[in-house]
């Protein structure tokens, strides 16, 4: 039986470890999910790190040396929410106008949020919903100049 | 001709009643023409869904817009490669994929098996056949793949589809997911295997070779999958990375973790006849785990890129998983008897034990990871709010885990079975451990200052340099004995006990895919707006940033960026990331430009012009030292896999011995 406890003794200090570390991640990296009303209506929120979906507003896509301004709209209250991308991976190619955008990042007391992080997801990416059509206007600098 | 279609999977899904119900019943009363008339029912239906799929990829590659599937997939001016590819495109198409695989594995299971576990095989088929029931449930009923557009009464005939995905349009992605299917599919013949067993009560260990041998080539493309997927995020997504813990990369990940696990523990129920519950918890759980991964795939639970778009798919799956796993918990509790451990462990410092610690440790990889992967539908369901994990979660947690595991990697095979002495880990570890402490050394000596990537290098070199032992002990045996030259010698050495020394291959892969990860720690990246002409410079290269050109051809135009990449002033090459934008589905996408090195690999892309300021280019450069050495470290894998599925010459020669009269009669005969 002492094997056993040996054994026991050892699984219980790996497991720990890792509940430990788990527990870490977890603090480090968690993000809450709100809503752009949410984060326009509670001041709590600033400096948190949350995740906030909304539909690319078209035409305000602005590049400005590596920053990014954009802003989305929450279309059940008709309520926009600027974002600035301060990330350094290359935006999506998915994002673009009217676009379904996913930011990670923190409010900032100004009322912009500051996202580090955007996902994107192209209203026709699998399914083609034919009361919809694919964005009009590609993301501006995507298209090439001589069209 | 798409009624035809549609006809044969509906056929198909009532074949597929008929041999689950004929075989249980046939197994039941012991009447052989109902088991065998079963059988015969899943050539059958593999025939009626060859022709359904072949009906469906003619109408892809022809393209008739009369299907809808057709119209919303594909358009004209795809290459035909693609065309094809466009089969599994979307959900209809890859859902057929999915039964036409189950179908060919389960005709080839079959046909390879019958004869050999005569009890066995009504049990396996019946198996076999209730997923493809449920999954032709899903191609009859929910996602037919046959819908057909309307056409006349005003409404008039689509003259182009939409076209494939062009994020898609690319040769790793368009062979990706049938691999990966081929895994997910493939983990439910070692499950049926397993349960018909437990059925039958088998007795001796036949049906865990074949069992094995099958979860080996499975997860062999199970690997493959996972990684032609990583390669395509790699060379297309445009941010450089191969891995981004998303919810559908983590789906494919969790069956490859257990079946790992399987792969090993079942070692000890062969050699020890221990473990067997624990084997079967963990087939069990590799197949669960594939269907719960296509579920999170098509159900849109959690939020990822890659999901599918929402469909009422969710529920059939939840469905079917709770049945499986209700009866599969019941059939294990019913036969622990049977599946009583014949020994018991002796010692911490044994092989036993670290096959039990490896285990142990996936496992608990494979649980941080779904748990990561589910937190968000978790948090919701308990405290009512959506929280969510990032990559740094499953990082903190895995990249341990996985430096762990590569020290058992090394530990494991030097380690005897039952019980070792200090003094025999002494002398087995001695040269391992100085050229661990080698490498660590030589590793911060170049300028690392990186504990996990430093701790990397030096376990990968010592994990090397117990194979490297192995494989010279065992030959310089032979070498010794027979006169051979130690080349000739380790592949005899490799040919006697393939599953050894394949494995040791299979080690050998993973040490070196483990160099290429630990490169991520020293990444650099740069984000520039350049006016053209001009030049920048990061990591020792300088780019030149020539001139920007632009075309198109029917499906897509393109504008190109010609970079010219100089070291030390001398010209090595010029880059030519390029942004396109396919015509029909108006998507952007960006092709990075990569110069592939050993040592590291030079990637660019080109995010487009700037629009504040006339003529200057946004070029994102990176450098990403050792990456190909996860590919390297893959094909080294791959062939290892192979090596471990030939027949060891060991066994061959078994039953020659028994039979010399006949086998010397037809030697003479073949002469």
């Amino acid at each position: 039986m002492k094997t056993y406890v040996k054994f026991g003794i050892v699984m219980v200090g790996i497991i720990g470890t890792l509940v430990w570390l788990a527990a870490s991640g977890i603090n480090e990296s968690k993000t809450y999910y709100r809503t752009v009303s949410e984060l326009k209506t509670d001041s709590s929120q600033v400096g948190k790190r949350v995740r906030v979906t909304g539909d690319v507003v078209p035409g305000s896509i602005r590049r400005e040396g590596t920053l990014v301004h954009f802003r989305i709209v929450e279309k059940e209250h008709n309520l926009f929410l600027n974002v600035t991308y301060t990330g350094k991976d290359p935006l999506p190619d998915t994002f673009r106008d009217n676009a379904q955008a996913m930011a990670d990042g923190q409010l900032t007391a100004q009322g912009t949020f500051h996202a580090s992080s955007i996902a994107a997801k192209c209203p026709s990416k699998y399914e083609a919903d034919p009361n919809k059509h694919p964005a009009d206007v590609p993301l501006n600098s995507a298209k090439p100049a001589a069209i | 001709m798409e009624t035809l279609g549609a006809l044969a999977i509906l056929v198909a899904f009532c074949l597929a009643i008929y041999s689950v119900v004929a075989s249980v019943v046939g197994a039941l009363t012991k009447r052989p023409y109902l088991t065998v008339s079963g059988q015969r029912a899943v050539y059958g239906i593999f025939a009626l869904l060859t022709v359904a799929s072949a009906i469906l990829v003619y109408a892809l590659m022809t393209s008739d817009f009369r299907f809808a599937y057709v119209a919303a997939r594909s358009n004209k001016a795809m290459p035909a490669v693609y065309k094809f590819a466009a089969w599994w495109g979307g959900q209809e198409g890859s859902l057929l994929l999915w039964s036409w695989l189950l179908s060919f594995y389960s005709a080839v299971v079959l046909a390879t098996n019958r004869r050999k576990f005569r009890d066995m095989m009504p049990w396996v088929t019946a198996i076999l056949m209730f997923t493809q029931g449920f999954f032709l449930t899903l191609n009859t009923f929910i996602e037919p793949p046959f819908q057909m557009l309307a056409v006349g009464r005003g409404i008039t005939a689509v003259q182009d589809g939409q076209g494939l995905n062009p994020l898609l349009q690319y040769w790793t992605m368009a062979i990706h997911p049938p691999t990966l299917y081929l895994g997910y599919v493939g983990f439910v013949v070692p499950f049926a295997f397993a349960m018909a067993s437990l059925i039958t009560k088998q007795r001796g260990d036949a049906w865990i070779a074949t069992t094995r041998r099958w979860s080996l080539i499975t997860w062999g493309f199970q690997s493959m999958g996972i990684l032609l997927g990583a390669g395509w995020a790699y060379a297309v997504l445009g941010w450089g990375g191969y891995w981004g813990w998303d919810p559908v990369e983590n789906a494919s990940l969790l069956p490859w973790l257990t079946a790992t696990a399987f792969l090993h523990s079942v070692m000890m129920q062969e050699k020890k006849g221990m473990m067997k519950v624990w084997n079967m918890v963990l087939v069990s759980s590799t197949f669960f785990l594939c269907i719960f991964g296509t579920f999170l795939t098509r159900s849109g639970i959690v939020s990822s890129v890659h999901a599918f778009a929402q469909s009422s798919l969710g529920g059939w799956f939840l469905g079917f998983l709770g049945i499986i796993i209700t009866l599969t918990v019941m059939l294990i509790v019913r036969r622990l008897d049977y599946l009583r451990s014949e020994t018991h462990l002796e010692s911490v410092l044994s092989r036993e034990s670290s096959f039990l610690f490896n285990n142990l440790i996936l496992l608990a990889s494979t649980f941080a990871v779904l748990w990561g992967t589910m937190f968000p539908v978790l948090t919701e369901y308990v405290m009512n709010e959506k929280i969510t994990v990032g990559a740094p979660f499953f990082n903190k947690v895995n990249i341990p885990i996985g430096l762990f595991l590569l020290l058992l990697t090394g530990v494991g095979p030097l380690i005897a079975w039952r019980r070792s002495s200090w003094e025999s880990l002494r002398r087995a570890f001695y040269w391992p451990t100085i050229m661990f402490a080698a490498a660590v050394a030589a590793s911060i000596a170049m300028g690392s200052r990186h504990f996990y990537a430093s701790m990397s290098f030096g376990l990968c070199a010592f994990v090397t340099t117990t194979i490297m032992m192995e494989f010279y002990k065992g030959s310089r045996a032979i070498a010794g004995k027979s006169g051979m030259n130690l080349v000739r010698a380790s592949i005899e050495l490799t040919h006697r006990n393939t599953r050894r020394y394949g494995g040791y291959m299979v080690h050998m892969g993973i040490v070196i895919m483990f160099i290429g990860f630990s490169g991520a720690a020293f990444n650099k990246d740069t984000t520039r707006e350049v006016v053209v002409g001009d030049r920048f410079a990061m990591g020792g290269y300088e780019f030149h940033v020539d001139k920007i050109t632009d075309g198109d051809n029917p499906n897509y135009t393109w504008q190109r960026a010609e970079v010219g990449i100089y070291k030390d002033g001398r010209f090595l090459q010029e880059l030519k990331p390029e942004r396109r934008v396919y015509l029909v589905s108006e998507q952007p996408t960006s092709e990075v430009s990569i110069r592939r090195r050993l040592n590291e690999d030079v990637y660019l892309n080109f995010a487009g012009m700037s629009q504040t300021e006339e003529n200057k280019a946004i070029i994102q450069a990176y450098i990403f030292p050792l990456v190909s050495w996860i590919w390297i470290g893959f094909a080294v894998l791959m062939f290892g896999t192979a090596v471990c599925l030939v027949p060891s010459k060991a066994r061959l020669s078994y039953p020659r011995t028994e039979v010399v009269g006949i086998h010397a009669e037809e030697k003479s005969l073949a002469k």
